[in-house]
């Protein structure tokens, strides 16, 4: 019997005013597999992630992340997705310690997983001091620790990798990369790097699909056509 | 069809209207101590009663857009307290013409109606800036929405606090000393008030069929011409029911395709 | 409302990567002896906050004092009793209040913080408990110093008999600016012209307070010595909180979905 897809979109749609951030999104993406969202600025990357995580209702269609309907059982999602987005979603004036305890404390998890990720993202150091006086690849560091804080089966990754040194990209590999054996929905705008972690390929262009394949089946070139 | 029914209200507004005048000017008994200017009283009172009553009708229909999330709804909310606040205007004008022919000043605290009246309207006058802020029209008329059940929640309680502030000098209108409205005053005062709330009523059905059918009107533009062609909306405060795919108001469902083989020329009213 | 659930194992069977240590599940709390309440975690991150870096109850101090002084002023009076005491006191503290209003979204609102918040699995009326107990807990800071420096500069009777019922009205009052700005402020904050928006609504909608607040305050300010506490405008403003209480817990929700 297959497990359910961690993901199923049928002709889902987010609508801005007049406009559609997304139009009739499709694509299923099963349990531990990667698809890697290509497309220029302002195509509905973003869009798609925030949907997926809950955090923006899909206006049409049909939409299941981890099993569930959503918009109807969404608050079942929440607390087994992990959002790596722009915004670091940390306060400023507080630690890393501080900020990693607070989400722990709304995810309910202990503070020993905490220790364990500062201790693996190397940020031990400089855990205690507050997170604006922190160099943006660091502050990417614990972005990420917060992210897979509660150990969460999907992963939305917006341009992981923006802001990394390759030290600190190898360090964050094995929490949000292939071999953590999650589920990931990655944004990327490199083709060739984006294609070579990829199971699964979707590429956006003004909200819908132009592009949706395995990963195998599609080249750079077809990538680039997109910002064209 | 939108405006169902609208030439049939207009006929029952301007017969109750008419009725109104005839009563007040030629019917009604000249007050012993106001005299003629006490007449304004069978404005300034319906005006003020249907205004607080439409700004719990607006709470309502905005507590309803939050629960079924139908846009109508809100844009039946937002006519209502829109058309309420202009009342409402009209109300805190007869009461200052009134407190200045009755006791020589233009405002006088002590009346609680009054000053509650003012109160609310500070408030409600809120309501338009606060939808022009929010540009994104979904959240615009939800976040509106949560403010007209709070606003609308507000109405009761302010009167209640103000009222137990102020020492009333305010006549009133019913239960005075001498038990109450003549009874010629009191038949007169019902007709106005049924006027008055055929004119708002009017009014609201006017408003709302004219933005359905602006909105039917544009999402047609746009199917026919495609999206791009038509121009883009600027910021407005005014509830938003067109959405990306040309679905504009049907009279039956809301934001689903409009059936544009309706006729036209098959419109009564 | 329906109970956040636990996380579960994952149940995929793909294999770890062989160099990670295995990680301990998640949702079993190792140091801490039982999981904090969602409102709590919030409640203090804010405290945290302020304590670190000190904005808004400095401000909302300062702003009062300053406001006594220009009372004094544009008053003329060396001091003042009874009614016109309280009045004074009440409508500073609250504008004041308007300024902890003003920012209590703020951090949440930078590096897209309300997402954090709106990503857990947790009754997000929990952020509205949260943010109004923090401002409760702000305002009765500032109304310590506030009323001892109104005791100080502007008020003719001694204050000591007219405490114990201030401390009722004021923390009714309270009540009701939290619910209330708490409110408004989550309304405003994701808006354009947010810090015009918060005055120009939260202060109407608080008049029934103020005037419950200062005529509940009149007779403990009275320049003949303190008089009884009138229950009527204690009852007044406790129906105020009530109602609004209420209402802003269920409406409160809908501000945070999109």
């Amino acid at each position: 019997m297959d497990a359910p897809a961690a993901i199923e979109l049928r002709g889902v749609a987010r609508r801005y005013g007049e406009r559609h951030a997304l139009f009739d999104v499709s694509v299923e993406v099963p349990t531990g597999q990667t698809l890697v969202v290509f497309g220029p600025n302002g195509a509905g990357k973003s869009t798609l992630l925030r949907v997926l995580a809950t955090l923006l209702r899909p206006h049409g269609g049909e939409a299941r992340v981890l099993g569930e309907p959503l918009p109807e059982r969404e608050w079942a999602v929440r607390g087994r997705v992990g959002l790596l987005a722009h915004e670091s979603l940390l306060y400023r004036d507080l630690s890393a310690r501080e900020n990693l305890r607070f989400h722990a404390r709304l995810h309910r998890v202990g503070e020993a997983r905490v220790e364990e990720l500062l201790e693996r993202m190397r940020l031990a150091g400089r855990a205690d001091d507050p997170v604006r006086t922190l160099s943006r690849g660091l502050l990417q560091r614990v972005a990420v620790c917060r992210a897979v804080l509660h150990d969460p089966p999907l992963l939305l990754l917006d341009e992981p990798r923006a802001n990394l040194d390759p030290a600190a990209a190898e360090l964050i590999e094995p929490l949000i990369g292939r071999a953590s054996g999650r589920t990931r929905v990655v944004t990327s705008h490199d083709p060739a790097g984006g294609l070579a972690e990829a199971d699964l390929a979707l590429g956006l262009r003004d909200g819908r699909v132009a592009l949706s394949a395995p990963a195998g089946e599609v080249d750079a070139a077809a990538v680039e056509e997109l910002y064209r | 069809m939108y405006g169902k029914g609208l030439r049939a209200l207009s006929l029952a507004t301007f017969a109750a209207l008419t009725a109104t005048f005839a009563l007040v000017f030629f019917y009604a008994p000249l007050d012993a101590d106001q005299g003629f200017i006490q007449k304004i009283f069978y404005v300034h009172v319906p005006v003020a009663i249907v205004t607080l009553c439409a700004y719990v009708v607006g709470a309502i229909f905005a507590a309803l857009h939050l629960r079924t999330r139908d846009r109508r709804w809100d844009l039946r909310s937002y006519v209502v307290i829109h058309i309420a606040l202009i009342f409402n205007i009209i109300g805190l004008l007869t009461g200052a013409i009134w407190a200045k022919a009755s006791w020589g000043h233009w405002w006088v605290w002590d009346s609680p109606t009054l000053t509650s009246f003012l109160i609310v309207f500070l408030l409600f006058a809120t309501y338009q800036p606060l939808r022009f802020s929010i540009e994104d029209p979904e959240r615009q008329a939800r976040y509106a929405s949560v403010f007209a059940v709070m606003a609308g929640a507000f109405v009761p309680l302010n009167f209640i606090a103000v009222r137990a502030a102020t020492a009333t000098v305010h006549p009133r209108t019913f239960g005075s000393a001498d038990g109450g409205l003549p009874a010629q005053m009191a038949w007169v005062f019902v007709v106005a008030l049924v006027a008055t709330v055929l004119l708002f009523a009017l009014l609201c059905a006017y408003e709302i069929a004219a933005k359905q059918t602006k909105w039917q009107l544009r999402a047609l533009r746009r199917r026919l011409l495609g999206g791009e062609a038509v121009a883009p909306l600027g910021r407005s405060a005014a509830p938003a029911l067109g959405g990306p795919d040309g679905g504009g108001v049907s009279a039956g469902g809301g934001g689903s395709a409009p059936r544009a083989a309706r006729n036209p020329a098959g419109a009564a009213s | 409302m329906s109970e956040a659930p636990q996380t579960e194992p994952r149940t995929d069977a793909a294999p770890r990567g062989a160099s990670d240590p295995p990680v301990p599940p998640a949702g079993r709390a190792h140091a801490t002896a039982r999981p904090m309440r969602p409102s709590m975690a919030l409640l203090r991150k804010d405290l945290l906050l302020e304590r670190r870096t000190p904005e808004a109850v400095p401000a909302m101090l300062l702003f009062s004092v300053t406001t006594f002084v220009l009372f004094h002023f544009g008053l003329g009076r060396d001091e003042v009793s009874g009614q016109l005491a309280a009045g004074v006191l009440m409508v500073t503290l609250l504008f004041a209040a308007i300024l902890g209003i003003n920012r209590l979204f703020v951090s949440e609102q930078e590096e897209g913080g309300f997402d954090g918040v709106l990503l857990a699995p947790i009754d997000r009326t929990a952020l509205f408990v949260a943010k109004a107990a923090a401002l409760f807990l702000f305002l009765t800071l500032v109304e310590v110093v506030t009323v001892s420096a109104f005791a100080i500069l502007l008020l003719g009777p001694s204050p000591w008999p007219a405490l114990p019922g201030l401390a009722v009205v004021l923390a009714l009052l309270n009540l009701a600016l939290a619910v209330v700005g708490t409110l408004v402020s989550a309304l405003a904050i994701r808006t354009r012209a947010r810090d015009l928006i918060v005055p120009i609504v939260a202060l109407p909608m608080l008049v029934p307070a103020l005037i419950a607040a200062a005529r509940a305050a009149a007779p403990l300010l009275a320049a003949r010595g303190a008089g009884a506490l009138p229950t009527k405008w204690l009852a007044v403003l406790a129906l105020y909180d009530l109602v609004f209480g209420l209402l802003a817990y269920a409406v409160f929700d809908f501000l945070l979905e999109d």
